[in-house]
């Protein structure tokens, strides 16, 4: 930073060495367009802020753009303008651009979720913070911007499709799942890797089949889940980790474990089963509570009658007896037959109904 | 006074000022080695890879070579790797899987490498069908089992060391390597697989269901004998009177609900219950 700030000063005393700029006005302009770049030709004087920095002039054409501009000082200023003059027009010219130019690749505004790389011919020379940093100009200093903050996602299997993966009981599951990873130290981000995000799902899905095969097929789908998010996710972080690659693994997600379809309907019929289970249990709670009931309140009304039985059992008995008979008979065909002489003729036919014979008791 | 050719002559001795120091400076990037040449003849490593060195540390920056004798071949610094084309192995057990592995390497000797590859292509090129027949030589003398077990390690071990013995002579240093995927290849073992999980579901859900109506079938029972319980208890007081209490219920029931059509009763006048119809006794 030290070193920056020196070239800071630098700047300050080419400014300061460029004082004329002000006061020369159109001229100054008309050789900050002729010395910016070839593209100037022989239109109108530019602004040079237009320019397009760093180019230089090259070629026949720059020549004869200089050709122009020197030709057309001459004219403006008549025969006595000493064509040696055009020299200095020229080099504040430069003088300018080059400041502005230090100016602008100096400086670089770095967001808050940013990190700023910067090489110094290539070589890495530290890192911007958040804020506006101060770098050597671009050609000697180059800064890399990049989102530390950021969370990326990797989805596995990319878009739809079938990703088979073999479990520890050697069934396979049908697993879609997710990665979200940061940068950690953005210099190893950029120097470690050839190719960091296709590093990053390679080991994903390394890590993931490895930890798959040691579940089987029912923790897979269930219980055991958040348990293979983590140690994928701590698994993954280990092997990148050892290949320095400055990544930052934030989590594993799994966001469906199936079977394949060709065997989901074997597991439908046994989440159907399981429903037909409960079906049979629940009805036969349901008959259970049924008869219970049915068996305690048989009971409570028996005890109930019992109770004024004991009491007085000649007379309640003979009570319940007539009230029976009275219910039964009052709804009844009754016939009443004297056994001894007489042939009862039974119209059993006519009355489709069932007939009692009392035997008699003789 | 100096004359009006003077820019022209300025931006020549410019241009070939910048022709000439580009010939003479380069910049290394972290990311690259080089080699430099002279007149072909491999002079000097340049930012040459050094596990030791931090990134800022190393030899990347600006070096200077002499303009036109020496050049530089650059060389990839990072972690390379080397995607196989998936291979099928047969196991111990005689099962087929479709592996697809991966590995990680480094150029090392980058003067090795280039003596004896050329180019970071042609080092993939030649490890790709190697890092295939050592993975085919490991995954075969062990059973498929092994390949979902932990032991899985060892074997990806075993691999690295017979693949970074070669990469040693290419001037590379084996960083990693993994299975990427192991799968069933597709036809009859994929579907035996299949097959055995659709039994195993079956079988599941058969059992499920049994077990259903088994657990209903005790409910039920025992509610049937919590209820004779219950009925014991109570009637148990006085079986008589349960008869004639019982009797009793089963006749109204019997003879005074109107579902089998009318009923029609024939008395003997010997009948308990005409006892006093005939004038009591």
């Amino acid at each position: 930073m030290t070193e920056n700030a020196g070239w800071l000063a630098r700047a300050g005393a080419f400014f300061n060495e460029g004082g004329p700029w002000g006061g020369k006005g159109n001229g100054g302009g008309g050789s900050g367009g002729g010395s910016g770049g070839g593209s100037g030709g022989g239109g109108p004087p530019r602004n040079p802020w237009n320019l397009p920095p760093g180019g230089k002039p090259r070629g026949p054409r720059g020549n004869s753009a200089v050709d122009e501009l020197s030709r057309r000082l001459r004219d403006q200023f008549g025969g006595n303008f000493p064509s040696g003059n055009s020299g200095p027009l020229i080099r504040y010219g430069i003088l300018v651009v080059v400041l502005l130019w230090i100016l602008f690749s100096s400086f670089h505004r770095i967001g808050p979720q940013q990190e700023g790389v910067i090489t110094r011919f290539g070589k890495y020379a530290g890192k911007l913070q958040p804020g506006i940093g101060m770098t050597l100009p671009t050609p000697i200093d180059s800064v890399q911007k990049i989102d530390v903050q950021e969370i990326k996602t990797i989805n596995i299997p990319d878009g739809s499709g079938e990703n088979l993966i073999l479990t520890g009981d050697q069934n396979i599951v049908d697993l879609a799942y997710s990665i979200r990873w940061g940068v950690r130290f953005s210099e190893f981000f950029l120097f470690q890797m050839a190719m960091p995000e296709e590093t990053i799902k390679e080991v994903a899905e390394s890590a993931m089949r490895e930890v798959m095969g040691t579940v089987t097929l029912a923790d897979a789908f269930g219980p055991r889940r958040s348990e293979i998010e983590q140690q994928v996710a701590l698994r993954m972080q280990q092997l990148l980790d050892d290949y320095k690659s400055g990544v930052r693994i934030r989590g594993v997600a799994i966001k469906q474990a199936d079977p394949p379809a060709v065997v989901n309907d074997a597991f439908k019929s046994v989440t159907a089963a399981q429903q037909a289970k409960q079906g049979n249990i629940n009805n036969a709670n349901t008959y259970a509570q049924q008869i219970l009931a049915r068996a305690q309140g048989d009971a409570a009304a028996f005890d109930k009658v019992y109770e004024q039985y004991r009491l007085s059992p000649e007379v309640t008995r003979r009570r319940m007896y007539y009230e029976t008979m009275e219910a039964v008979l009052s709804n009844t065909d009754k016939t009443i037959v004297e056994p001894n002489g007489v042939m009862p003729y039974l119209p059993l036919g006519q009355g489709r109904g069932r007939a009692t014979v009392e035997e008699p008791a003789k | 006074m100096i004359s009006a050719t003077n820019p022209i002559k300025l931006l020549i001795a410019a241009i070939v000022l910048l022709i000439l120091l580009a010939s003479t400076v380069s910049v290394v990037p972290e990311t690259r080695q080089g080699i430099v040449l002279r007149l072909g003849k491999a002079d000097r490593i340049i930012n040459g890879y050094n596990a030791k060195e931090a990134f800022g540390a190393t030899g990347a920056g600006l070096v200077a070579r002499i303009p036109f004798i020496e050049n530089i071949v650059w060389i990839d610094k990072r972690i390379l790797d080397v995607d196989m084309e998936p291979q099928q192995v047969l196991s111990t057990d005689q099962l087929r899987l479709n592996v697809d592995a991966y590995a990680r390497y480094r150029i090392v000797d980058p003067l090795r490498m280039y003596t004896t590859a050329r180019s970071v292509e042609n080092v993939s090129d030649a490890l790709r069908p190697i890092l295939g027949s050592a993975l085919r030589n490991e995954l075969g003398k062990r059973t498929f089992a092994t390949l979902l077990s932990p032991e899985r390690g060892q074997v990806m071990d075993n691999v690295q060391t017979s693949l970074a013995k070669i990469a040693r002579q290419y001037g590379a240093e084996i960083i990693d390597v993994r299975i990427k995927r192991a799968d069933l290849p597709d036809g009859t073992p994929l579907e035996s697989v299949y097959e055995r999980m659709r039994t195993a579901r079956t079988q599941e859900a058969l059992t499920i269901e049994a077990d259903g109506l088994r657990q209903a079938q005790i409910i039920r029972a025992e509610a049937d004998a919590k209820a004779a319980q219950t009925y014991a208890g109570a009637f148990g007081k006085d079986p008589q009177f349960y008869d004639f209490y019982r009797a009793m219920q089963s006749y109204r029931q019997t003879f005074t609900t109107k579902t089998n059509g009318s009923t029609n009763v024939i008395l003997s006048p010997n009948n308990e219950y005409l006892r006093q119809f005939r004038g009591g006794k």
